[in-house]
């Protein structure tokens, strides 16, 4: 019990003085999943958009396995990587494996599907109410897809920020293709992982205080926004 | 009627004489005919409608009014059966017309976003649209409200603001689907009002509504639906006064049907 509150006091105090080693963990976390969600969303927002506006034979189907793939295992989406990017992969010559590189492409691919299936539910409900006024004032698709997405942009940005929670969140992935290396891919989760096997409590529990801040604030924050545009536009 | 009947009916019915210069007038249905999955919801519905008054269509909930309302916009195809708007198809007809249904949607915006979203639909340039939103929302009353979020308006401010949306750039036509269903009667009255006026700028009403009092208010021709079929279109000062059809005579004397 001495041992843990010592712990504790010790990590509060690296946060507090802002610990160069700890910051830096920090500062690489948010790089690498603020990265990996702006590219997901560059890809999946559209692609939610016209999976929710344009019928195409199977689509249910897709809507059914985008569903599925929020579940994706991040260990799984960690070892699919690792082995594209292994020097015997695939894409192995590009050098990539153990680089925050390889960390943002295997959260990507956590995140894409979460962003995918929030938005495209968004447009689509929002798609089934505006629909027939759209059509009697004449839009085209163009402005039809500008109108439910300007609409609909709390509810998107929400999504975003669950598909941020759980990139900044998992640790599998970034484990497997990440390698935990000092100075170079260390993140927040890797790092409370190992240095809690290795017994230094300290670092382990400032960064699970921080990473728990993070994640109450980002889900916080997603709440206020949707509930603030709910009563302020209804 | 079919076209070989219009003469006759312009005998008949001065007052359902085409105005020559409305560019979507008359209005003809030909055994119109509309059915959902077997389910037949119009029943060779034919009319000729020349006036560019008020047409109200009346009629029990179920008769068919919002799917006449709907075809008529071009919403819903007919299954079978031929609409025009003067020279014009239903779908050509549509960019001249702006429809109310009977619950409006409204952007999540403020109110003065819900005008400006059509202006920018409809490429009006950018410098004239102030001035076309500041006179829509004088038209309304809402002049105060601009800013504010259109959901959290009342039900009446919120019909009247979909009217004003709808009549921006007044359309040759306007379709409105019981527009005053659920408001107090100071709504009623203000949006009927609005109605009014917009009919004296010129623009064509078609509206449907159950409430007997205020198509005898608005109507300047009766069309009275029942069951799924036309039973009488005649000028509001013959069908009130002494309806042909049986059914629509119980009707005005406020026989409940079913």
């Amino acid at each position: 019990m001495n041992e843990f509150s010592s712990a504790i006091g010790a990590a509060l105090s690296m946060i507090v003085t802002l610990d160069p080693g700890l910051v830096e963990i920090v500062l690489l976390s948010l790089r690498i999943s603020l990265s990996a969600v702006i590219i997901a969303s560059v890809f999946a927002l559209p692609l939610g958009a016209l999976i929710a506006l344009q019928p195409f034979p199977g689509r249910r189907g897709v809507i059914v396995l985008l569903n599925a793939l929020m579940g994706l295992p991040p260990v799984v989406v960690g070892l699919m990587v690792y082995l594209l990017l292994s020097r015997a992969g695939p894409l192995g010559p590009l050098g990539l494996l153990f680089t925050p590189t390889a960390m943002v492409i295997a959260q990507s691919i956590i995140v894409f599907p979460i962003i995918a299936a929030l938005s495209r539910q968004t447009i689509a409900d929002l798609h089934e109410e505006y629909d027939e006024h759209l059509r009697s004032i004449g839009c085209t698709p163009l402005q039809s897809v500008v109108t439910l997405i300007r609409d609909g942009r709390y509810r998107l940005l929400t999504g975003i920020m669950a598909g941020f929670g759980r990139a900044i969140a998992e640790v599998g992935a970034v484990l497997i293709v990440g390698g935990n290396i000092q100075h170079s891919t260390r993140v927040m989760t890797t790092t409370i992982a190992l240095e809690t096997s290795k017994g230094n409590l300290a670092l382990a529990l400032g960064l699970g205080l921080i990473l728990v801040v993070l994640a109450l604030g980002v889900n916080g924050t997603a709440l206020v926004i949707s509930d603030a545009a709910q009563r302020r536009y209804g | 009627m079919a076209n070989g009947a219009r003469p006759a009916e312009k005998r008949e019915h001065p007052e359902l004489a085409a105005a020559n210069d409305h560019p979507l007038l008359p209005l003809v249905a030909r055994q119109l005919r509309f059915g959902i999955n077997g389910r037949r919801i119009i029943r060779n519905i034919s009319f000729w409608i020349g006036s560019s008054g008020r047409t109200i269509i009346l009629g029990p909930n179920g008769a068919g009014k919002t799917v006449l309302l709907r075809l008529c916009h071009g919403l819903i195809q007919p299954t079978s059966g031929q609409l025009s708007w003067g020279d014009l198809s239903v779908a050509e007809a549509r960019a001249h017309q702006a429809m109310v249904p009977q619950r409006p949607v409204l952007l999540r915006r403020s109110v003065a976003g819900n005008v400006q979203h059509v202006l920018s639909v409809k490429r009006i340039p950018r410098k004239q649209r102030p001035e076309l939103v500041a006179a829509a929302l004088e038209q309304a009353g809402l002049t105060d409200l601009a800013s504010r979020p259109a959901r959290t308006l009342s039900g009446g401010q919120q019909q009247r603001l979909a009217i004003a949306r709808a009549c921006v750039l007044r359309p040759a036509v306007l379709l409105l689907d019981e527009p005053t269903t659920n408001l107090d009667p100071a709504a009623v009255r203000d949006v009927e009002e609005m109605i009014l006026a917009v009919g004296a700028a010129g623009t064509k009403i078609l509206m449907t509504t159950h409430d007997i009092a205020q198509a005898r208010r608005l109507a300047s021709d009766v069309m009275f639906l029942n069951d799924r079929r036309l039973l009488e279109h005649a000028s509001a000062a013959e069908f009130f006064s002494s309806p042909k059809d049986p059914v629509a005579a119980r009707f005005l004397d406020g026989e409940l049907l079913g």
